[in-house]
């Protein structure tokens, strides 16, 4: 596929930027002013870059328990987005939400969730809603190798599957389960073969190369949008932290480690080198979009660190449309 | 008016919704051509509507609910049945955990103007894994509205309210009801959520209940009044919201209250109003504040067992005396 120069310049930009905003969310931590918990996109960047570079802006994700990545490749802003891991009033959730519920519908994000695999069915909802609406629209629903091992996985595939849905499926294979190896429960090879029982194509794709894993959605975003039906794209990738907050992810074997990160693997590293060896950016345009990004972000982690708390009587706020 | 069947009544409240607004569709297991609901509820409006908005769907309650979660946050209004109250088991992250919360956890960014049908209640000799009253467990969920019709009359005018509520509905039926007639307004009505209705005066003592109960309290009325004892019975018609001031009126007229569900005791909705009313009412109380309900055991199969379970006349009448 021959892929245009401002889409390649794309890719890289949106791989970046999410790289950017982990990295500033990872300090931010370190200042311990961030609430709760994390489930850092670190590593993964280039599922979420390839992935929403292949959608318009009218098609929506449903996002995971590891969402950042996905709201800030869909186009999220970035001030509201950070606001909302503070726990700021300013947050995207008026910081009811947090990291784990991080969205902004009005950039097409249907939801994070902190339930895995609770996403699939509500992909599934709206996917069906694009096809009766008679949108072009379609829905990419983003989860991890451990939510195919959920019930919903099954349910849903099957679903989408029998009524044609305009529906992605992207299996963020990261290997691990929290703690549990994929391998440990889940007796194929690839987490893509599990499609085949419910008549979905599917493929494994690199997810540390964003333009592979961009090529696959196009392909599929294409045959959804054209009434063909869901696809299903396993891309295989690694975190660059732990599961969460305090996990250092001693239970990998070092080699596998060392392996995913090594320098020749980073999602950055590799579709940088992509994008300037097909002469689509130099490497001095790329360090402008890096100091672009920089500083788009450090003003975000400012706007959130000097927004106000929500009152705390705002807890009552928003159960019901109208109090009641 | 026209009598007919809470069965035809909650018919024509949804047939006229679907007529009015083209995203109202139905979904749920078996509800469309070949069998029109497993209480023949939706019968004939998958041949009026066609079978895309009279949609049947594989045995997956997780995904239906998810399914219609996803639509409703995309511009539809789903109104999904699940065959029977306790398959909803089945569908709790869905209704619980995604449907009652996205308003909150997304801090107002999205509306589930979604509407959850399923029957409750046993007396049908059907057992432990299709009997059951479980209207407290989502009383005890945020963000869920409850309606909880009981005659024909009601249930028109609510499920015409329910659709076009901004927030997720469980409107809760009971398979006993579906054959008792009323006299049902032929215009348009609609029930406000949010108000109960007296369904009968009286001055000794107030009896607040749902579903069948009702049915039996106002046959236990009629012959307690040849004994000189003048029951108020009233229906909440919705749990949530719930209409504490007419309760509340009630006692303060009467000074003793009798609550009646089919519910097991402990922990029923029964609790909850109890606990209210000795809250707000408790210098008008003039004895103890009785509960009928069933036994905290599963819900039997044999007749003389399900009899012994499910409250009757003799034991709410029983409940009666005991305070009068």
């Amino acid at each position: 596929m021959a892929v245009e120069k401002k889409i390649l310049k794309e890719l890289y930009t949106r791989t970046l930027k999410i790289r950017l905003f982990e990295e500033k969310v990872w300090d931010l931590f370190g200042e311990n002013i961030v609430p709760g918990t994390l489930h850092l996109y670190l590593g993964q960047e280039g599922v979420a870059a390839g992935v929403t570079t292949a959608l318009k802006d009218s098609d929506w994700i449903q996002s995971s328990h590891r969402g950042h990545g996905h709201v800030i490749a869909k186009g999220a802003d970035m001030n509201a987005a950070l606001a909302e891991l503070l726990g700021k009033k300013t947050g995207s959730c008026k910081g009811k939400g947090g990291s784990m519920h991080i969205t902004q519908f009005n950039v097409g994000v249907l939801g994070a969730t902190g339930v895995v695999a609770s996403g699939l069915p509500i992909a599934v909802g709206a996917a069906l809603s694009c096809q009766m609406r008679k949108t072009d629209d379609v829905v990419v629903c983003f989860f991890g190798d451990g939510a195919s091992n959920n019930g919903t996985f099954g349910e849903s595939l099957n679903m989408s599957a029998i009524w044609k849905l305009p529906l992605v499926w992207i299996v963020e294979n990261n290997f691990y389960a929290m703690g549990t190896p994929i391998k440990m429960t889940c007796p194929s090879a690839t987490v893509a073969q599990r499609a085949e029982g419910y008549c979905i194509p599917s493929q494994v794709v690199d997810g540390n190369n964003a333009l592979a894993v961009y090529e696959a959605t196009v392909e599929a975003v294409k045959t959804a949008r054209e009434g063909g039906g869901p696809t299903l794209i396993e891309c295989q990738t690694y975190r660059m932290k732990g599961h969460s907050r305090f996990d250092p992810a001693k239970y990998r074997p070092q080699e596998e480690a060392d392996y995913w990160l090594s320098p020749e693997k980073d999602a950055v590293h590799v579709i940088k080198k992509i994008v300037l060896e097909q002469g689509a950016m130099t490497e001095k345009e790329a360090e402008k979009i890096r100091s672009t990004l920089q500083k788009e972000v450090d003003k975000a982690a400012e706007f959130a660190k000097k927004s106000e708390q929500p009152a705390p009587e705002e807890t009552l706020d928003d159960v019901y449309a109208e109090a009641i | 008016m026209t009598e007919m069947t809470y069965r035809d009544a909650l018919k024509a409240g949804i047939r006229e919704e679907m007529l009015r607004d083209e995203r109202v569709f139905l979904l749920g297991e078996d509800i469309a051509l070949n069998w029109g609901g497993a209480f023949k509820v939706t019968k004939g409006l998958a041949e009026e509507f066609g079978e895309e908005r009279v949609r049947d769907t594989p045995i997956s309650e997780n995904t239906i609910a998810g399914a219609a979660v996803g639509a409703a946050i995309t511009g539809m209004k789903p109104v999904a049945e699940i065959m029977f109250g306790d398959l909803i088991a089945l569908a709790m992250d869905q209704v619980c955990n995604q449907a009652a919360k996205m308003r909150y956890m997304f801090g107002g960014q999205t509306s589930v103007p979604l509407v959850l049908r399923t029957p409750f209640g046993g007396g049908k000799n059907i057992a432990s894994h299709h009997s059951q009253s479980l209207e407290a467990w989502f009383m005890h969920t945020p963000g869920l509205k409850i309606a909880v019709p009981a005659f024909a009359s009601d249930v028109k005018g609510l499920i015409k309210t329910a659709i076009r509520d901004p927030d997720p509905v469980l409107f809760a039926e009971h398979k006993l009801v579906y054959d008792k007639k009323e006299e049902v307004p032929d215009d348009e009505y609609l029930i406000p959520f949010g108000q109960a209705k007296i369904r009968r005066e009286g001055a000794d003592v107030t009896l607040w209940g749902t579903f069948i109960m009702l049915h039996k309290a106002l046959e236990v009325a009629n012959e307690l009044e040849k004994e000189g004892i003048s029951v108020e019975i009233i229906d909440p018609r919705t749990l949530v919201p719930l209409d504490t001031k007419t309760l509340i009126d009630s006692v303060k007229k009467t000074g003793r209250l009798v609550l009646v569900t089919e519910e097991t005791k402990t922990g029923a909705t029964t609790a909850e109003v109890a606990a209210i009313v000795q809250e707000e009412a408790f210098d008008w109380l003039d004895a103890p504040i009785k509960r009928v309900n069933a036994p905290d055991t599963p819900v039997p199969f044999s007749p003389p067992l399900e009899d012994y379970f499910i409250p009757d006349n003799k034991r709410i009448a029983q409940a009666i005396r005991d305070i009068v």
